[in-house]
């Protein structure tokens, strides 16, 4: 993929960057995954998976630019590699617990951890990945679009969409049962997964 | 995607996120939203991420005295 020669052996103490600003991101990365893939044992194995996919690439790696970012690329890479082979299926935790998210002045029902969590696992994934990113993680839409390798506008049409869906089902209180279990959506899921991957991220994260 | 884009720079200016443009229609779940992602967040670490960390250095110093534990991930 690339066309650069490899970069020369990293150094030890550049070694040791890589691994600080690695074990930095961690907590980040498991709450993205956490928000990928719901269940908290899958989003962990991921970021694993992640970790030792970042630490055998870290040539690629160019100190200055955001680990955060780049990281997310790797992750989204294999989350995305992992939903076409089924090993996903979007499930839920049906573990969370039942509690209290947040209670919003002047709203009647406060929202409940597991509700957040459900609607956030039936949006299309390129939806929820968009509002992870954004909504979640803080990353502007600029650095988003970096990360999915799409333009700014496709970005902010999906968060757009997927702010869009959750107040509907949050504050209409129309959740919907998992689509996932639904055979047809979970084609339809599957295929705008072909369309997401068709977007590589950044470049150099690629694994 | 015609040209290769710059990477991410580590402390972009962030002036276009979400909640600047209609902060005031900001609806009742995005704190939630943010919640759920910094709870996480400042989850403390699982030993096993604390494992594998160690376990990089490890693998990648030919003398070291690499750990013979699971790898975690393959």
């Amino acid at each position: 993929m690339s066309d650069k020669p490899p970069p020369p052996e990293r150094t030890a103490a550049e070694k040791a960057d890589f691994k600080r600003e690695l074990t930095d991101v961690v907590p980040h990365l498991r709450a993205f995954a956490r928000g990928l893939c719901g269940r908290p044992d899958v989003a962990d194995d991921l970021v694993q998976e992640t970790m030792l996919k970042a630490w055998g690439a870290q040539a690629r790696f160019e100190p200055g630019t955001s680990m955060r970012a780049w990281t997310f690329v790797i992750l989204r890479n294999a989350y995305l590699t992992d939903m076409r082979r089924n090993r996903f299926r979007g499930e839920y935790d049906e573990g969370v617990a039942e509690r209290i998210l947040t209670a919003p002045a002047g709203q009647e029902e406060p929202i409940h951890l597991s509700d957040m969590h459900r609607a956030l696992l039936t949006l299309p994934p390129e939806r929820r990945e968009a509002l992870l990113l954004v909504g979640a993680g803080g990353f502007s839409y600029e650095e988003a679009a970096e990360i999915c390798g799409c333009a700014i506008g496709t970005i902010k049409s999906r968060v757009g969409r997927a702010r869009a869906t959750l107040t509907s089902m949050l504050e209409d209180g129309d959740i919907p049962q998992r689509s996932t279990k639904d055979a047809a959506a979970h084609r339809a899921i599957l295929q705008e997964l072909d369309q997401v991957a068709a977007g590589n991220g950044i470049a150099a994260a690629k694994s | 995607m015609a040209s290769r884009k710059a990477p991410v720079k580590a402390n972009q200016e962030r002036g276009d996120t979400l909640g600047t443009r209609d902060a005031e229609h900001a609806p009742a779940w995005a704190n939630g939203l943010k919640q759920l992602y910094d709870d996480v967040v400042e989850e403390p670490l699982p030993d096993a991420f604390k494992d594998l960390l160690a376990q990089l250095d490890a693998d990648d110093e030919p003398s070291g005295d690499a750990p013979s534990s699971d790898k975690g991930a393959q």
